[in-house]
């Protein structure tokens, strides 16, 4: 029996594929599959995970995820969400989930003014979630950001750390959590926070875009979330990272 | 009736924008700027003929989808 992964398409989403092709095909033996969702969907259709995918969707007019964030298919992903259902959004997807009212804060313009595309670091910490339940706490993660508007901004970041919802930060690569570290300008290097249930999982950097050496030098570190979920989902133990 | 609505960055909240233009001011002469805040211009055509009626639906639109309030402030200025 495979964990199946429904990764939702919107106008504009361009990492669909790339998260299709993680579960689909690298992680197909370790039992996931995956499948899309259209935005017009008003069901999900029996998906065990749901991902949101990064993208411009509708060009992110107004806001960046403004309005995907209330396309129909977004009713069923929040109802999944209330359910305990496992979702993680991914750079747009993260801007999509926080527009949704899913994660709580925004992402604001970063504060260089420049599209960051590059490869950072990242930390783990924070309560466990489907998706980082096994990755070691403290382990320096590496995966490529590509986003204008990911500067994170929450009214009362002490209450959120507090709650342990923040689950990523921006680290260098030993994983020192400094400013130098931080691309956007995000307060406290936040990369990726969690809501109160610890279900729903946002981040800017793109974990689907580490999860086979054949694409350049970032390694196959963001392969742990998906390994983590697939493991949440089939009531298994998690083994992440084996290959290093 | 016509809607005009601004939406701005919540004080407190970085303007790297706003930051930028003010430093080129700057580079153009006028030193007097102490500050420059960037926000959006949106116009709402609506139906209709009571104003109070639709300040309030346009109020509802902004905190739905107009403005994002966790980092947003907006104004609503409504032509009869």
């Amino acid at each position: 029996m495979s964990v199946v992964f429904g990764v939702v398409r919107f106008p504009g989403s361009n990492c669909d594929d790339d998260a299709v092709r993680v579960v689909d095909q690298v992680l197909r033996p370790a039992g996931a599959s995956g499948r899309i969702i259209w935005h017009k969907e008003r069901a999900l259709g029996g998906v065990d995970v749901v991902l949101v995918p990064g993208g411009f969707t509708y060009g992110d007019y107004l806001r960046a995820g403004a309005l995907a964030a209330q396309s129909p298919v977004m009713d069923a992903v929040v109802e999944f969400a209330r359910a305990g259902g496992p979702v993680i959004g991914i750079c747009n997807g993260f801007q999509i989930l926080c527009e949704a009212g899913l994660l709580d804060g925004a992402l604001a313009r970063n504060a260089s003014l420049h599209f960051e595309c590059r490869d950072v670091h990242l930390v783990v910490e924070g309560r466990p979630t489907p998706f980082t339940h096994a990755i070691p706490a403290g382990r320096a993660i590496r995966m490529s950001i590509a986003h204008a508007q990911g500067r994170y901004v929450h009214p009362d970041v002490d209450r959120l750390e507090g709650e342990g919802r923040v689950v990523f930060r921006y680290a260098t690569t030993d994983g020192a959590v400094i400013e130098a570290a931080n691309p956007n300008g995000s307060q406290r290097n936040i990369a990726g926070v969690c809501n109160a249930e610890g279900n729903v999982l946002g981040l800017m950097p793109h974990p689907e875009r580490a999860c086979e050496d054949l694409l350049g030098e970032g390694g196959e570190d963001g392969l742990m979330l998906f390994e983590c979920a697939l493991a949440w989902k089939a009531g298994v133990p998690a083994r992440v990272g084996g290959k290093r | 009736m016509r809607a005009r609505v601004y939406v701005t960055l919540k004080s407190g909240v970085l303007d790297p924008q706003g930051q930028a233009v003010a430093r080129t001011l700057g580079r153009l002469g006028y030193g007097e700027v102490q500050g420059v805040r960037i926000g959006k211009y949106v116009e709402i055509d609506l139906e209709g003929g009571d104003p109070d009626a639709a300040r309030a639906r346009v109020e509802e639109m902004c905190r739905r989808l107009v403005a994002n309030t966790v980092i947003e402030d907006y104004r609503i200025e409504v032509d009869t």
